[in-house]
């Protein structure tokens, strides 16, 4: 609107374009970076753990190199995937209301029961399972603190037999069952929070949860082949090409199929032109447009497409060298799109006024709660938490453990 | 001989122990049902909601935009200041069409500064240009099916029998879900209790037989009260369903706004 009216709301609020209600006339949206993170973050748990799962159920040889790397990736962030919804609570010291007593009509409140289901029901127990025999041996052969803490992780299942291991495979393997459609139902959730708010025309969209898990498969997958390279490269060792070739070509169809949905959407929306359509072009053209139209279109999605494609159709003709930068590039920059697309949805939703009529803008502040310092620090810590499980599971100093979890698979 | 802590006896002692957490929140819940019929809502001591049916509406052809209802609102609910309102008034201006063009209409142009609580200043375009102006007070639209309280997860946000939406700012997390969910922008986070905030329709006065504030003040008699289970055929209320044809706010989200508007235009929302 470049109108009279216009003219005059800037002048007595100069952070708003056109018209907005008077409650939204804040000088920061509700839901800042931190709720960003939030469904980011999440993502990532969710696509680690499908990844993993591709080795223990679908039984992909080609990734055991990264699968106890991917659970431990899944279990690192998941730990700190709560951290920046209670950070952002008005009453943070009430949040345990949401479990005690749920209003269960609020897909809010199905969150702390889908995480403590995801972290207690799969990810503990299928590490716990995973790992037992290798803490059972290394509390054999490590003194000290560390063979104390291996020690209490067997707690108290030392039972080395042929039987005993087989049982762990086995639950292992069913858990790892139930834990696909779990990791879908944990961010296709976090989706459902976005896409139920109908008041929201940028939000309410029934593709927004499918949308959601596409993505986090696509930016776990990605955080996986970062980390992996990472540590590789951290331990001076090669990283297996055979592995991230497969890991590649896990992340490109999954690219392949999340860009298509997300343009379905956006082709809908276009056709269909509802009500608030023009502000939500103006939205995309111009108050997001970097992180939309660079960050997330062009450098989180075309790039790597255009790279992992390339990789798919000439993989033989590229040298080593060239294929591993390849893979770096392409999971660094989705990782980035990813972030950006959670940007998008979360900043994007709050820009205009539910009025339909005018603008609102948004300035991160470096300090305070929901500024840039909180977010980096909030976006390391699940790092920081990794870099300690890496440690103590992933060591190199470690006997080697069985890390396979499929091998001597018994018959079901 | 070692002994060995069998996988089923360890099985056994960690489902007792989540049997025992998942009880816990069962418990609590039984407690909260109870508690939510002692929730604090500001009614005195007697007052039974079940024998009211609290609702507003609002004649636009009335309003003058004074602003005093929302001055009146912010006193009578220490509303802090700044940008956070229970209750506002919007300013419509639809402008004739420009010379030349077939439009039936020119532009909407819709403003409300401080939320009109001081009134409106000269508008931004010459009365001769004006096809139509009129002012629209906002508040709770008092959903009948409010999505603010279906996505509060705590039920901190409750329909009350009398028909009031109300908030328990005692059991509020702020995480602001209700805000998101409000189509109306009609509720706030308090800067002061970092709870959400919104229109009660000043229910610590209504219960004790007062009007709301906002309906208190106005001079226009353009905000229409009344209790639909105790009011007889001549009640300003009733007459106002008998004389006027209504319309409510948004009424495609389904949402089943109770705040029934008369004399408003297709541009309010």
């Amino acid at each position: 609107m470049t109108n009279e009216i216009t003219n005059l709301v800037v002048e007595a609020m100069p952070h708003f374009e056109g018209y907005v209600y008077p409650n939204e006339a804040t000088r920061q949206p509700l839901w800042g970076v931190l709720i960003v993170l939030y469904p980011y973050i999440t993502g990532l748990v969710a696509g680690a753990f499908i990844m993993a799962s591709l080795v223990r159920v679908f039984k992909v040889k080609a990734l055991e190199p990264v699968y106890r790397l991917s659970m431990l990736t899944a279990f690192a962030f998941l730990l700190c995937a709560p951290l920046p919804l209670l950070c952002h609570l008005g009453h943070p010291e009430r949040c345990l209301e949401v479990m005690m007593t749920p209003h269960l009509t609020s897909p809010m409140a199905v969150f702390g029961f889908i995480y403590a289901w995801y972290l207690m029901a799969v990810l503990l127990l299928e590490l716990w399972f995973d790992y037992r025999q290798d803490f059972v041996q290394w509390s054999q052969n490590t003194s000290g603190f560390r063979g104390i803490l291996y020690r209490a992780f067997t707690l108290g299942v030392t039972d080395e037999s042929k039987e005993a291991v087989g049982l762990d495979l086995k639950v292992g393997w069913i858990i790892s069952i139930v834990g696909i459609p779990s990791a879908f139902l944990l961010h296709g959730y976090v989706g459902f929070i976005f896409g139920s708010i109908k008041a929201n025309p940028w939000w309410g969209n029934a593709l927004m949860p499918i949308i959601f898990i596409l993505s986090a498969m696509v930016s776990g997958i990605a955080l996986c082949v970062f980390n992996y390279m990472t540590l590789t490269w951290i331990r001076r060792h090669s990283p297996d090409i055979r592995c991230l070739d497969a890991m590649g070509m896990f992340l490109f169809y999954a690219l392949v199929i999340d860009a298509a949905v997300e343009g379905l959407d956006w082709i809908q929306r276009i056709y269909s032109a509802e009500e608030g359509f023009q502000l939500l072009r103006q939205l995309a053209t111009e108050k997001l447009f970097y992180t939309l139209n660079l960050g997330q279109a062009l450098l989180g999605t075309a790039m790597p497409l255009v790279l992992l494609g390339t990789l798919q159709v000439l993989r033989r003709r590229i040298p080593e060298l060239a294929r591993k930068r390849m893979y770096f590039a392409s999971a660094a920059l989705i990782l980035v799109g990813v972030l950006a697309m959670r940007w998008n949805v979360v900043i994007g939703g709050q820009l205009f006024s539910k009025s339909l009529r005018g603008f609102m803008s948004h300035k991160m502040d470096f300090a305070g709660m929901e500024g840039w310092f909180m977010g980096a620090v909030l976006l390391a810590l699940p790092f920081i938490v990794l870099t300690v499980l890496v440690k103590l599971f992933l060591a190199e100093r470690l006997p080697e453990g069985r890390g396979v979890p499929y091998q001597h698979e018994p018959e079901l | 001989m070692k002994s060995h802590v069998s996988r089923r006896s360890m099985i056994g002692r960690a489902g007792a122990a989540l049997a025992g957490l998942l009880a816990a929140p069962v418990a609590r819940t039984v407690r909260a049902a109870v508690a939510k019929g002692l929730v604090s809502s500001g009614a005195p001591r007697g007052y039974d909601p079940t024998q009211h049916k609290w609702v507003m509406a609002i004649d636009v052809n009335r309003c003058i935009g004074c602003g005093l209802c929302v001055e009146a609102c912010k006193r009578e609910n220490h509303v802090p200041s700044g940008p956070y309102y229970r209750t506002w008034v919007e300013r419509y201006i639809i402008t004739k069409p420009e010379p030349g063009t077939d439009g039936a209409r020119g532009e909407t142009l819709v403003d409300s500064p401080d939320g009109g609580m001081h009134g409106f200043g000269q508008p931004a375009v010459g009365a001769e240009k004006i096809q139509h102006s009129f002012f629209a007070p906002k508040l709770c639209n008092l959903c009948q099916h409010s999505p603010c309280v279906q996505a509060c997860p705590v039920g901190a946000t409750f329909d009350a029998p009398d028909g009031a939406v109300l908030i328990d700012p005692k059991y509020c997390i702020g995480c602001g879900f209700c805000i998101q969910a409000c189509p109306y922008g009609c509720r706030f986070l308090s800067p002061a209790t970092h709870t959400a905030e919104k229109c009660s329709l000043c229910y610590h006065r209504i219960t004790r037989g007062l009007k709301p504030a906002c309906v208190e003040v106005c001079p226009t008699q353009a905000r229409v009260f009344g209790d639909l289970k105790n009011s007889g055929a001549e009640d300003p209320i009733r007459q106002f369903y008998q004389n006027n044809r209504v319309q409510a706010l948004k009424p495609h989200l389904g949402t089943d706004p109770r705040v029934f508007y008369a004399g408003i235009d297709k541009e309010v929302r």
